[in-house]
């Protein structure tokens, strides 16, 4: 079989995040992820899958990008900028939203947290830090408010799963079982300043805590030891991916990108047409639902252990490609291929295929999650 | 760091063989091959029967990250396939020389082996 050996010379470049030598010292296996050297797994992709699952897995995420974005003008600005509705937030809420070009294409999704009436926080996807501030630096035009880049500042350390709420809460006075999901307060973990967010990417309860990049080492060993004894594992992006996957949850670059609009990706919910603040992206949208719009992303199983990657060809009766695979692996649950596709609206209710490896394996549409999500709603 | 077992024999292309008593060979992957791949989800085999040459693909290794092709070490005949493996794939992982085996052949020349690698050139490929 082929090996790819590993590319010292091109990591030389890369960034790390503050847990770097915590990472090696506990046999995390890096690679490149958006430009950072970040570890895809410790132990085995798929174990540490099913450690969050049934009790903790610590994920270190610190290269998200952080964004402060303050003013008279805050409100306004975000809510023209972003399709869901900013209105809604509270200090101590977050919202989860698209941000979209005006062809309703998707610029990035992102995390808005209201800390203060005029002091918003935004979490932004790794890959997406320079698009997206350049991006809103040039929608703040007219705008009374300040966009400032955190994420030199920031790292952020996720715990998911059944445990992870009773892990955190052995570490802070903050009285955890008051924060409902998509909610945060500003407490201190471990001593550490944190803000603590009921949120995350698994579909599981748990927190992502963002702190100060020089407290990070500090937080992630008290949470380490806090949960040595409630079955809390080191996990890596490659768990990550799969989890979301499972959970349904979109993937920048994947089921959400600049040609497939929040409509296609199933997050209408997401997109407050009728909002009083007029967004970016509204018109094509609004016109795309009238439509039906051309092209959506459906969620599949197989039933095969066969991982249907991305990019393989989904093919109709006729053996014609009419779309692709955007996202696949193996559900460690269902144990089972799972994924996600792009094709034509029309094709989405007909039988459909996808050719692994030459062999055309049935696909069965899935309105995910594909597994019974615990998250505390 | 990977085990090399002596008393094996070894392909470049990370696949090792072992003699066994029967006249018949067993193969699978090294120690190195499976730590790179990662977890194992899928090992695809060849039919008992099938006639394979030098370098031909007699299957397909998948795990989490990539599939890859298994490329014959020896030309002969598959004699048994590791059907275990169907269910329990990560069995290559945890025993790749043992309970990961994945073909056992009748080479057409039991020459041939003498020609490939032992452990200790194995070795000194993975550094």
């Amino acid at each position: 079989m082929s090996v790819r050996p590993p590319c010292w010379g091109a990591m030389e470049k890369l960034k790390r995040t503050p847990l770097y030598d915590f990472h090696v010292a506990r046999g995390g296996r890096l690679v490149d992820f958006a430009g950072w050297e970040m570890p895809v797994q410790y132990r085995s992709i798929l174990e540490e899958h099913k450690a969050v699952r049934r009790t903790a897995g610590l994920f270190d995420v610190s290269h998200m990008g952080e964004v402060d974005v303050t003013g008279p003008g805050a409100l306004d600005f975000l809510n023209r900028l972003v399709t869901n509705n900013v209105e809604k937030l509270f200090p101590g809420r977050v919202l989860y939203s698209p941000m979209c070009l005006p062809t309703g294409g998707v610029v990035d999704d992102l995390l808005v947290y209201r800390r203060a009436p005029e002091t918003y926080f935004l979490c932004i996807n790794a890959g997406n830090i320079a698009k997206d501030l350049a991006w809103m630096h040039a929608q703040a035009k007219g705008f009374d408010v300040t966009v400032t880049d955190r994420s030199d500042d920031y790292a952020l350390l996720a715990v998911q799963g059944p445990v992870a709420a009773s892990i955190v809460q052995s570490l802070t006075g903050a009285v955890l079982e008051r924060v409902k999901y998509y909610h945060f307060v500003e407490g201190s973990v471990a001593g550490v300043q944190c803000l603590i967010s009921r949120t995350g990417y698994t579909g599981e309860d748990g927190f992502e805590l963002y702190h100060a990049t020089g407290d990070s080492v500090t937080l992630a060993n008290a949470l380490v030891e806090a949960g040595s004894g409630r079955g809390l594992e080191l996990a890596g992006l490659g768990a990550r991916d799969s989890l979301r996957l499972e959970a349904g949850y979109p993937l920048y670059g994947h089921e959400l990108s600049s040609e497939i609009s929040p409509l296609a990706a199933g997050l209408g919910w997401t997109v407050k047409l009728e909002k009083s603040a007029d967004f970016v992206g509204r018109e094509a949208l609004r016109a795309e639902k009238a439509s039906g719009g051309t092209q959506i992303v459906v969620f599949f199983r197989t039933g095969d252990r066969r991982i249907a990657r991305a990019e393989s060809p989904v093919v109709d009766s006729a053996g014609e490609q009419v779309g692709r695979v955007l996202s696949g692996t193996l559900s460690p649950l269902l144990n089972e291929a799972i994924g996600s596709a792009l094709v034509p609206t029309a094709a989405a209710a007909q039988p459909l295929w996808v050719d692994v490896r030459g062999t055309k394996l049935a696909l069965f549409v899935v309105k995910p999650p594909f597994v019974e999500l615990k998250k505390r709603s | 760091m990977s085990t090399v077992p002596n008393g094996l024999r070894y392909a470049k292309s990370h696949e090792w063989l072992k003699r066994e008593n029967e006249g018949t060979v067993a193969i699978g992957i090294t120690d190195y091959a499976q730590n790179s791949l990662g977890d194992i989800t899928y090992v695809q085999t060849p039919k008992v029967g099938t006639k394979l040459a030098v370098g031909d693909v007699f299957g397909v290794v998948e795990s989490v990250k990539a599939a890859s092709d298994l490329y014959a070490p020896i030309a002969g005949t598959v004699v048994a396939v590791n059907t275990a493996l169907e269910q329990t794939p990560e069995t290559v992982n945890r025993e790749p020389y043992e309970a990961g085996w994945m073909i056992r052949v009748k080479p057409d020349a039991p020459a041939a082996i003498d020609g490939m690698m032992d452990a200790e050139s194995y070795s000194k490929l993975l550094v």
